[in-house]
This record gives structure tokens, C-alpha cells and sequence, in this order.
């Protein structure tokens, strides 16, 4: 029993790590290996759909022979194909754009939360928060309503008297860069409003009282103070924006080229696993920098707090 | 303070909180809109709520969602309340970096790829795609959210009173669930409640993930939405906004009584 005692507590501290550190090396890293294998494979009409497929039967020299199977004939016509390029650069640019307008939008919001009464604070962190809590599908689907040609921004600016004929939002770029804004503000907005809540207002005062303007003292205080929440905000609207499928899916239309969407198709409608395992893996190798970036400022963050 | 900077914020608040819940009150208006045209208003009706509990598909999808979400957010909230407790409390062992890394990077892993890489796990092993595959996924991604959550409420936890425990002769496993564990509960909670939402939502990672006869509800809602707007999905959207709304609302209550009874206790000597 004493033993028993003793031993629990090593027991009790390695299953503690154990349980989700296997969880997620099979659920998680595994199936990036089996992507990469894949990726080298030739599509078939077989379920699955791809070939070599290794088994255990296969024996040592079976094993080798289908090895031999794979190429990266895959990555060659993905980079030899204008339209898979063209998807990955058309990407980026919509995510960074997308990226720079929510921290455009987010930022005086975080701002006037952050200066918001304290007693109104956790009020107005709950109203940001609940909109994240409501599904993002809803959300999108939501945009479709008002910017349709005949939706309710149209009909709110005529009765204005502002347009004579219909805004073209829907189905363009516009509305994926509305959508993308509107879906990831939540993320913007909390990290800025961490960095700018915890600021020494007093030093502003300073500025002020040493003959800043307001403007300026923005400029040379807050805003680099309020970098490390800038940084990590951008990261969290960056990343999943570049391989958004939803939103250019149901606001972009046809013609709006994104990388998520152009992985969906191969998977869903030409049922080429392997090119869609190929544009996953390319697309994983662009966003792994930023991906490891920002963990390190995430790990970094945790250790001084 | 007050003057221009203080209108200013004033300003920015109300711009942005109308940018954040004008197109979903839009969506719930119109939910209630007489007309089959949903921009258009033609009277209060309920009717595409009727029509809604008569369509026995999406009943089905809502059906298999809720259990989806209720285990999968059970069991990520177990996972990711241990994955939090090994990041915080164990500065050192093998593969920290490599088991920190497979925590935070599902938060910004693009929803295409990890479900992608899912199906081809459950395919190369054989698994049948269903209700098993979806919920297995669910808990993948969802354990890292709550395990986010936990973390940062455990960082500011007072270790000494867990060794205060141990001194007074608690096994480690005592001192966790009768001083640790109650202290960190609301956050479990919301990990809770963030990994339920999240299973509730997700559309990519269950199409890729899903099989026959484990359709979800999102699933359901976006083959409706890719054919066109219908009040009958803004009657849907509304329940499901309404349920979150409430649960959020339930919690953050009982939270804030826990806080106050706490304060009491703490209070009286």
C-alpha cells in the first residue's frame, strides 16, 4: 500500500503528460505523415482512391517495390499549373489584406474598450467574446443577406438617396475582405485589448504635460507599447485566413481564387486526393514560419506572466 | 481625460459593436419574416420555425450534432485540462517543445488541412467514416482550445496552497481535485462550453471527417445555403444562436456566483 503510495504519484504525473502527448502525436503529427505519403501517390478509381498502398502483408521487398511507386509528379504539376501558383499568391494577398483591415477596424475598438470605465470592462470583453461564441457559418451566411444585390444594404443606400443603381458586393473579393474582417475581429481585438489594458496610461499624461500632442504621443507610446498585442493578433487572423474555405466559398463566388477553396474541389469534386494532399503540404511549408513565430511569442508571453 | 479622446472612444465602441451584431439581429429579424424572400419584409410570422420542426433531415442533423458536441467537448475538456496541467506544471520532460508545439499550432491550423489529414488517417487505418471519425476529430481540435483556456487560469493559481495540501498529507491527486480543481473550475467550464460551440460550428472538419448517415447540422446548413437563402435557415441560425446565447449567459451567472460566495468566505475569518 505504501508502495503503492509512492509510486502513484510518478504514475499519476506521467499519464498526466502521456494521455495527451499520444493523443496528439496520433491524431495530430501521424496524419501529416500519411498527407506527405500520399502526396507522392498516383490517383487510381479504387477506394481509396490513390496508389501504392502499403500493408503489412506487403513484406520487406513489397515494401520497397512500392516505394518505388512514389514520386513527386504531384509537386511538379502543382508549380508547373499557373492556377494552383496563382491560388497560393491570390491567398496571401487576401489574408494580408484581410489582416491589416481587421487591425484597422479592431484597433480603436480594443482601444476604447481598454479605456472604457473599469467597472463597464468585463461587459464589453463578454459582448466581443459572444459573437466568437455563435457559429461561424451563421456569421458568414448572415453577410449574404445584406450585400446581395438586392439585400439590405442596397435598399438601406437607395433609400438614402446615395446610389442610383445596386453596389456589386457579393460574389467579389469585397466581400470575402468584409467577411474575413467580421469572422476574425474577436481575435484581433482580445490580444490588443490585453497589451492596451495593461498600459501605464500615466505615461501618456507625461508625454502630454512634456508637450506632445495627442496624435504624437500615440504615435511614440501607446502604439509601440501595444505591439506585442498587434503582433499576436495578426498571427491569429493571418494564419486560418490564408486557408479560409467558408468565407470565400459563400461571399467570394466563382471567380475568387483561394487556396482553401482549390483543395476542397480536388478533394470533394475531382476526387484527386493526391494533388489535394500535395496543395496541403505546399500550403503547410508557407504557413510553418509563421506558425512557429508565433508560438514562440505565445511561449514567450506565458513565461512572463 | 475626457473631451476628444473620450468621445473618440465612445465612437469607436458603438461603430464596432454595430459592425459585430447588426448582421446577426438582421439574421434573427428576418428569421421571423412572413415572405419566402428573406430581405424583403412582409409581417410577423412564425411559420418557418413550424416548417423547420416538420423537416425531419435537418431534425436528424441537429440530433447527431448534439451528441457529437456533448462527447467530444466531454472528452477534450478532460484531455486539454491535462494538457494544460503538464504545460504549467512541468517545466521539464522529453519532448516539452515538440508536445507544446502540437497544442498551440490546431488554434491557427487552417480547418482544410487538419481535416484532410484526419480523413487520411482514419482511411489508412481502416476506420469507418461516422459518427466515431467526426467526434474523434472534434475532440483533436477542440482539446487544444480548452487547453489554452485552462492554462492561463492556472498560471495565476497559488501552487503553495496545492503544496500546503500535500505537507497536511493529501496524495498529488487529492490536492488536484480538492484544491486545484475547484479553484480552476470556471475555466474548465468555459473550455467546456468553447469546446461544445466549437463542435457545434465546425463545417470543414466534419465534411472531410464525416461518412453516411452521420450528417451534422452545419453540414446540412451549408448544402442548403450553397442552393440559396431561405427563412427557414435564419429560423435554424436563431434557435442555435438563442441556445449559445443562453448557455453563455448560465454560466457566466453561476461563475459570478462562485466569485461572490468565494469573496464571502474569504471575507470571514
Amino acid at each position: 500500500m505504501k508502495l503503492l503510495r509512492r509510486l502513484f504519484p510518478a504514475i499519476g504525473s506521467r499519464l498526466v503528460i502521456a494521455v495527451p502527448y499520444l493523443w496528439l502525436l496520433c491524431l495530430f503529427l501521424i496524419p501529416f505523415v500519411i498527407v506527405f505519403k500520399i502526396s507522392l501517390s498516383q490517383v487510381t478509381i479504387a477506394m481509396p482512391p490513390y496508389m501504392p498502398v502499403f500493408g503489412l502483408e506487403d513484406g520487406v521487398s513489397g515494401f520497397l517495390e512500392k516505394l518505388r511507386g512514389l514520386s513527386l509528379e504531384n509537386y511538379v504539376w502543382l508549380f508547373g499549373d499557373p492556377l494552383y501558383i496563382n491560388a497560393y499568391l491570390s491567398s496571401l494577398y487576401i489574408a494580408a489584406v484581410s489582416t491589416l483591415l481587421t487591425l484597422l477596424v479592431g484597433y480603436p475598438l480594443a482601444y476604447g474598450m481598454a479605456r472604457a470605465p473599469a467597472n463597464l470592462r468585463p461587459l464589453l470583453l463578454m459582448m466581443v467574446i459572444l459573437p466568437f461564441w455563435t457559429s461561424f457559418l451563421i456569421r458568414v451566411y448572415a453577410w449574404i443577406g445584406i450585400l446581395k444585390p438586392e439585400g439590405l444594404l442596397n435598399q438601406f443606400l437607395f433609400f438614402l438617396g446615395v446610389i442610383d443603381e445596386p453596389l456589386i458586393i457579393l460574389n467579389t473579393t469585397r466581400a470575402v475582405y468584409i467577411g474575413i474582417v467580421y469572422s476574425y475581429l474577436p481575435f484581433m481585438v482580445l490580444p490588443l485589448y490585453a497589451t492596451l489594458e495593461k498600459m501605464d496610461y500615466s505615461l501618456i499624461e507625461a508625454a502630454e504635460d512634456l508637450g506632445c500632442t495627442r496624435l504624437s504621443a500615440f504615435w511614440k507610446i501607446t502604439f509601440p507599447l501595444s505591439l506585442p498585442g498587434i503582433v499576436a493578433g495578426c498571427m491569429l487572423v493571418f494564419i486560418p485566413a490564408v486557408g479560409e474555405f467558408v468565407i470565400p466559398d459563400l461571399l467570394g463566388g466563382p471567380r475568387t481564387l483561394m487556396i482553401g477553396k482549390t483543395l476542397w474541389s480536388e478533394f470533394f469534386s475531382n476526387r484527386d486526393w493526391p494533388v489535394a494532399s500535395a496543395v496541403a503540404i505546399v500550403l503547410l511549408m508557407i504557413l510553418v514560419l509563421p506558425i512557429v513565430y508565433f508560438q514562440r511569442t505565445q511561449a514567450r508571453a506565458r513565461e512572463q506572466a | 481625460m475626457a473631451g476628444t479622446w473620450g468621445r473618440f472612444n465612445v465612437v469607436a465602441l458603438v461603430l464596432g459593436f454595430a459592425f459585430l451584431y447588426l448582421p446577426i439581429v438582421l439574421l434573427i429579424i428576418f428569421s421571423f419574416n412572413e415572405s419566402r424572400l428573406v430581405t424583403v419584409w412582409a409581417g410577423f410570422s412564425t411559420r418557418w420555425y413550424g416548417e423547420m420542426l416538420n423537416n425531419r433531415g435537418l431534425l436528424d442533423a441537429a440530433w447527431v450534432t448534439a451528441r457529437v458536441a456533448f462527447l467530444s467537448a466531454t472528452v477534450a475538456t478532460v484531455l486539454g485540462t491535462m494538457a494544460a496541467v503538464a504545460l504549467t506544471r512541468y517545466v521539464r520532460f522529453r519532448g516539452r517543445l515538440l508536445f507544446s508545439g502540437m497544442v498551440f499550432a490546431p488554434l491557427v491550423m487552417p480547418e482544410v488541412i487538419t481535416g484532410l489529414s484526419l480523413l487520411l488517417l482514419f482511411v489508412a487505418i481502416g476506420f469507418d467514416r461516422g459518427f466515431a471519425t467526426v467526434t474523434l476529430a472534434h475532440i483533436t481540435f477542440s482539446m487544444c482550445f480548452v487547453a489554452v483556456v485552462v492554462q492561463s487560469r492556472l498560471i495565476s493559481f497559488d501552487e503553495s496552497l496545492e503544496e500546503a495540501a500535500m505537507d497536511l498529507g493529501a496524495t498529488p491527486a487529492k490536492a488536484f481535485f480538492q484544491v486545484t480543481l475547484p479553484v480552476i473550475m470556471p475555466a474548465v467550464i468555459a473550455g467546456w462550453m468553447l469546446a461544445f460551440t466549437l463542435s457545434l460550428d465546425d463545417l470543414v472538419i466534419a465534411s472531410f471527417t464525416s461518412g453516411p448517415g452521420a450528417t451534422t447540422l452545419p453540414m446540412k446548413i451549408y448544402s442548403q445555403v450553397r442552393l440559396g437563402v431561405t427563412p427557414e435557415i435564419n429560423a435554424v441560425c436563431t434557435i442555435l444562436i438563442g441556445i449559445v446565447a443562453i448557455g453563455v449567459i448560465i454560466t457566466s451567472l453561476v461563475n459570478k456566483r462562485r466569485e461572490v460566495l468565494r469573496r464571502r468566505e474569504e471575507a470571514t475569518p
